[in-house]
Formats: structure tokens, sequence, C-alpha cells
């Protein structure tokens, strides 16, 4: 499943129907990461039969509701765990990433997965996803480098965008400062 | 023989930096950086005084900014309203008005939006104006 715009995250609550033997059956909370919310219900019931024996055809949702984030415009670090099936085998990840929300976080993920790992949507399951409250407690050093105090850095080269109008130029870009 | 070489002094990605966006919405306004998100993102806010120049908090790419000159000695992640004190107190707005960057900006915008008529006006003046320096230059020669 390849996911067309941004990712949103649904609460989804569900459980199994009401049976004569159990007329209460348990309701079944996740949190999930996906473009809109048929496909949040997709992954629930993608998820649920994974964990328990309740499928679409003898199950219910019960509630479906978008979490939004709480400070977007604050720079946190999350802490990431994965399943992730490759084409040898199935592992687990951990993985940090420094956005501004949960959903930028997942977003992040997915492309970073595709990149170094060629995975694609379907073979990635997400476990958790954490904000990391302390910086000591991050433990990659490509987000530790971005905390590091006074961090300063130049822009030593830049390329600047293509004028697509302009097919010859009279001068070279200048490519610093 | 020997040679001294000295490191080129960058503008850096630092809190507090003031950027001129080049893109987007904002193009052509200025905000400062409040945070750094990763090497190719950052958090920029623009509390100007002028509501037509204010640059609403957010993140922006580097690569749709210009590092300026101007800095301002603030603390990581601050809010807009307190931002906006050290931004009055830096007298942000003003510096950049007065700089070179901006008048050249401001003097392009306005040729660009020139008449034909207008460039050709332009152009006559200009002439006039040499004429009047070769004029004085020339007597001074005489003279010499």
């Amino acid at each position: 499943m390849q996911f067309s715009g941004r990712l949103q995250e649904y609460q989804v609550i569900g459980r199994h129907l009401p049976t004569e033997a159990n007329p209460t059956p348990k309701l079944y909370r996740m949190r999930i990461f996906a473009p809109n919310e048929v496909v949040a219900k997709s992954r629930f019931w993608y998820f649920l039969m994974k964990l328990k024996k309740v499928k679409k055809a003898n199950g219910e949702i019960v509630s479906l509701n978008k979490i939004a984030e709480k400070n977007p415009l604050r720079v946190k670090n999350f802490g990431v765990w994965i399943r992730y099936d490759s084409r040898s085998g199935t592992h687990n990840m951990y993985k940090e990433y420094r956005e501004l929300s949960r959903t930028d976080a997942v977003e992040a993920l997915y492309s970073d997965m595709a990149a170094r790992h060629r995975a694609r949507f379907r073979s990635i399951h997400i476990l958790r996803v954490v904000e990391i409250e302390k910086t000591d407690d991050i433990k990659r050093p490509y987000i530790r480098q971005l905390v590091s105090k006074d961090l300063s850095f130049p822009l030593p080269h830049r390329v600047p965008r293509l004028n697509n109008k302009k097919v010859f130029s009279a001068t070279r870009p200048s490519t610093f400062a | 023989m020997s040679a001294t070489v000295e490191s080129p002094s960058w503008r850096t990605v630092e809190v507090g930096r003031l950027v001129l966006i080049n893109n987007g919405p904002y193009a052509g306004r200025i905000a400062a950086i409040v945070e750094i998100i990763s090497e190719k993102r950052v958090l920029v806010d623009g509390p100007s005084s002028d509501e037509k120049l204010v640059v609403p908090k957010g993140a922006i790419a580097l690569s749709d900014v210009f590092l300026t000159d101007l800095n301002l000695e603030i603390p990581r992640a601050l809010r807009t309203s307190t931002l906006k004190q050290f931004w009055e107190k830096g007298e942000i707005d003003n510096k950049w008005k007065e700089s070179k960057w901006f008048q050249r900006a401001q003097r392009t915008e306005r040729r660009k939006a020139l008449t034909d008529f207008q460039r050709f006006q332009l152009l006559r003046a200009k002439k006039q104006q040499r004429y009047e320096v070769r004029k004085a230059l020339a007597k001074v020669k005489a003279a010499a």
C-alpha cells in the first residue's frame, strides 16, 4: 500500500461482535498511522487479526478519531520501534527522528526505510512511537549531534534552484554564501 | 617564503541567525532561526512589527533561505512573543531596511516595475548625469 498524501494518526477502538457466550467482548484500542480513515480501519483489522481471534466479518469498530499533535511548533525527538520484513527475514529496529510531530516522524521513517533498505509500506509495522524527553536518552549519534550545545554550521556549497525558463546563462552560478 | 592561510568566515546556521526567505508564500521576508531541526531544516519565526512582513513560526528547508549577516543573541526555542522583544531590542527591522541587500532588492523591484517609457527616461537621465560628470572631469584635467 502506497500512502498518498500526508499521514495522520488515528485512534481506532474495535471489538468482537457480542455473542451469547460473551455478551460484553473486550475492547481493543490501537494508534494507527494512515493517510485516511479507510486505511486506518483496514490497518486496524490487519493488526488485530494477527494478534487476536477477531476479524472484520465478526467484529465491529466502536470508535475512530484523529489524534492531533499537541504542540506542532515544538521540535521534538522521537524514538520509533519497528518490525520490518526484509527480503531475507524479519528484523526489529529502533530509530530516532527529530521532527515537529509524531506523524512527521513516521513519515520520515517510511522514506528513510525506503531509502536505506528498499522497504515498502507493506513490510513495515510500527510498534511504538515515543517522544524522548531527556536529551541524555537519545541513543543514536545522528540525532545526538543535533542537540549539542551551541550548534552552528555553515552552508558551504549551495546549488541554486534551476531556472526552467533560461537555457543558457552568461555568468556561472556562485555556490557559496 | 611563507603564506598565511586564513579560513573564510562563513555565515553559519545557528539559533538566532536571521535568514531571508527566498521561496514560498513568505519569500522576500526575514525571519530568525529559533531551533535547528536537522542539517537541512530549521524552525523559523519572524515577528516583524510590520504586519505585511510577518513570518509565522514554522519549519523551513535551508534550501529555501539565504543566511544574512544579522544575528540575535537568543536562547533556543523561544516563543513568538519573547522573540518579538529581542527582535525589537535588536532593531532588526531597521537594520534590515538599512542593509545594502534590502536596498538592492528594492531597487531591482522598482526597476522591474518600470514601463518602457520610464526605462527610456531613466536612460536619458543617466546619460545626462554621465555628461555632467565628464564635463567636470575634463575641466579638472585641463586645469592640471
